[in-house]
């Protein structure tokens, strides 16, 4: 197994120190996938299904410059790894003007991941950082735990507002809730909702506009204007929101309600077709 | 300035000694485990008048606690906004410090610091003999320490292959596997310090919190900071200097010997140190606190003073000896250090000694000796 990869532009370096800062204020471990063409971020909720909460993807041409991996094995040439999302923050924190970062797959008295940033100096020399992030290798066997979560025909999908102020939004929702009611249509209509005994608040969104769905079949005779919804943990989306750094190109989310009535919502977040952040939400329904 | 010092010296220890000496005052603390020293000592011309003692009278010695004299300077924008003028005295009679600071629109904040009478906090130490030495703008210093956390304890500081200076994370070894702490380094060419007297390969393990305290000073100050050090295991000395003031701090560093053992090969060590092993604080330098007690323990004893002392350097037995100063550490009365004329005065003094007097090293700074102006009052 070998990993070495190596940034030089500036802009290529902020863009993954941000995505990287984001892992880390999600989730304490994360799991980095390194494939040939991609790099990937996958963090695991302890959901009932055990599946993967958020999905980070990167296109590796769109940052690296130099990039060769060897994965486990010829028919598996990938490698999965898990660290702690903090160190990997800490150490590009220290990259934030540099000339340029390697990253590598090493073994010093324990395998890690170095990454080495070479800092210009006010005097001639150069200066380098080095930091060793200690990893562990995931086998094999778990890794069809870590797969790219996808919502097959999703029932609804949406363009979602403004992150921000879909984020303020919630943000004082969640001062009267814990539970939050994402209702959506094909119409372009987005609905917030908080219910309490007391006091009901809703937040409409008009006009988001809906990506073409996949297919056609089964909702050719739907109502444009039908919402779907979804009870979700208003922590867990804001969880998701706050971790937004990085300001989307595209941002949408999609509503499933499977046959055996498991409702599921992914929450997409796209950059510049660089990266593409999926999150995962649970349907938490509560019952009165 | 005063006050960013006394907050430097607050990371250190908890107990600040104030001294006025003829060349200056001098604050001084050590921390509670006696692994690391630090001293400022401010020139006469650093104040706008310096009286060391009414003529007369003995120098007065005290201790305060460092929490009650940082509350004086807690908050350094404030002081610098508002206060004009700040005056300190000692009172010998009603044991107290008097910190007076005059401020604007005429408010007048005067804190009565009730202090100990002390032995002088003196640390044997003499850059000189450190055969290793650095010297960086702090500036440089302390873009040197960013690529750590704050929570890191111990930094290793050591040169390398191409006399690049190394400064690496050091952890202690774990036990168990599963909690592996990341290493971070950073590596400096020899053009970004000024002065590099070490060979490759040298290398000392030190306290990268108490270090803090004297960089960060330093980079508000403007200093270049010097490090002069020995073998592992031998204390490192901090030291910065300008004109008006000049800063001391002495850490001590783990040593080679990875255990409490007590040889330390040194020879004029006649004494076991058991009370080292009994010291339960939980410190992860705690071997390196063996290891500069028992050299400070060492100097102690080449002074060639009475010989047959116990040396509880740190824990608080009460001597055999001077049952009249029961609130004090039963340190050993050794000579009174040349820099502080006059012998123990009738309340008898105990000083504490680090090691050999320290007097010829460390020549006092600032232009000529202080004239001792009329007395501005006394407190």
């Amino acid at each position: 197994m070998r990993f070495r990869a190596k940034i030089v532009d500036g802009a290529c370096l902020n863009h993954f120190t941000r995505i990287s800062n984001m892992i880390a204020k999600l989730a304490k471990t994360c799991t980095l996938r390194i494939s040939p063409d991609k790099l990937n971020f996958i963090l695991c909720d302890k959901l009932a299904n055990g599946g993967v909460s958020m999905w980070c993807e990167l296109e590796q041409e769109n940052f690296f410059n130099e990039f060769q991996m060897e994965g486990v094995s010829a028919e598996n040439n990938e490698i999965y790894l898990e660290l702690t999302s903090e160190n990997l923050s800490r150490a590009l924190k220290t990259a934030q003007n540099a000339r340029a970062l390697k990253i590598k797959l090493t073994n010093k008295h324990f395998p890690c991941l170095t990454v080495s940033v070479e800092l210009l100096s006010m005097s001639s020399s150069s200066r380098i950082v080095t930091h060793d992030i200690p990893i562990k290798v995931i086998p094999r066997k778990l890794w069809k735990d870590l797969q790219e979560p996808v919502v097959p025909d999703p029932d609804v999908s949406i363009y979602l507002p403004v992150l921000k102020t879909m984020k303020s939004v919630v943000e004082k929702m969640k001062n009267i809730s814990n539970h939050l009611v994402i209702e959506a249509n094909l119409d372009g209509e987005l609905n917030l909702k908080i219910e309490t005994e007391l006091v009901c608040v809703t937040t409409h969104f008009k006009d988001l506009g809906n990506p073409p769905l996949a297919s056609e079949s089964t909702h050719q005779d739907r109502n444009m204007e039908h919402m779907a919804e979804v009870h979700i943990d208003i922590r867990k989306l804001l969880q998701f929101l706050a971790g937004q750094q990085v300001n989307p190109t595209k941002a949408l989310c999609m509503h499933r309600i499977c046959r055996s009535g498991k409702k599921t919502l992914l929450f997409r977040v796209e950059t510049n077709e660089t990266s593409k952040v999926s999150s995962v939400l649970g349907d938490e329904t509560i019952f009165l | 300035v005063l006050g960013k010092a006394v907050h430097s010296l607050s990371r250190i220890g908890d107990e600040l000694y104030l001294e006025p000496l003829e060349d200056g005052l001098s604050l001084r603390t050590v921390n509670s485990s006696r692994s690391a020293y630090a001293c400022f000592l401010f020139a006469p011309l650093f104040f706008q008048q310096y009286q060391a003692a009414t003529p007369g009278q003995d120098l007065l010695r005290c201790k305060i606690l460092m929490k009650s004299f940082l509350s004086v300077f807690r908050s350094l924008a404030m002081l610098e906004k508002t206060v004009e003028k700040c005056c300190i005295s000692l009172n010998g009679r009603s044991s107290r410090l008097v910190v007076q600071l005059h401020c604007k629109f005429g408010v007048r904040k005067t804190h009565n610091l009730s202090f100990q009478d002390c032995e002088s906090l003196q640390a044997v130490f003499d850059p000189a003999s450190c055969p290793h030495m650095l010297r960086a703008p702090a500036r440089v210093l302390g873009e040197a320490v960013l690529p750590f956390p704050p929570a890191l304890a111990e930094v290793t500081l050591g040169i390398g292959r191409g006399r690049r200076v190394i400064l690496r994370s050091y952890h202690e070894e774990e036990a168990d596997s599963t909690a592996k702490a990341m290493v971070s380094e950073m590596c400096l060419g020899e053009e970004d310090f000024q002065q590099l007297q070490a060979q490759e390969g040298v290398a000392i393990t030190f306290c990268l919190k108490e270090f803090r305290g004297l960089l960060s000073f330093a980079e508000s100050a403007n200093l270049n900071l010097s490090i002069h050090f020995d073998a592992p295991g031998r204390p490192a000395i901090f030291t910065i200097k300008d004109s008006l003031l000049d800063g001391h701090f002495v850490l001590a560093t783990l040593s080679d010997t990875d255990s409490h053992s007590q040889d330390l090969g040194s020879p004029e060590r006649h004494q076991p140190v058991p009370q080292l092993q009994a010291h339960s604080i939980p410190h992860p330098d705690d071997f390196a606190n063996d290891d500069i007690d028992s050299y400070m323990i060492a100097m102690e004893t080449t002074i060639g003073n009475e010989g047959s002392r116990v040396l509880p350097s740190i824990s608080l037995s009460p001597g055999p000896q001077h049952p009249e100063s029961p609130g004090l550490h039963s340190e050993e009365d050794e000579a009174e250090p040349s820099t502080v004329p006059g012998t123990p005065p009738p309340k008898k003094f105990r000083s504490l000694f680090f090691g050999s007097i320290l007097a010829p090293a460390r020549s006092p700074q600032g232009p000529s000796p202080v004239l001792a102006e009329d007395s501005e009052g006394e407190g």
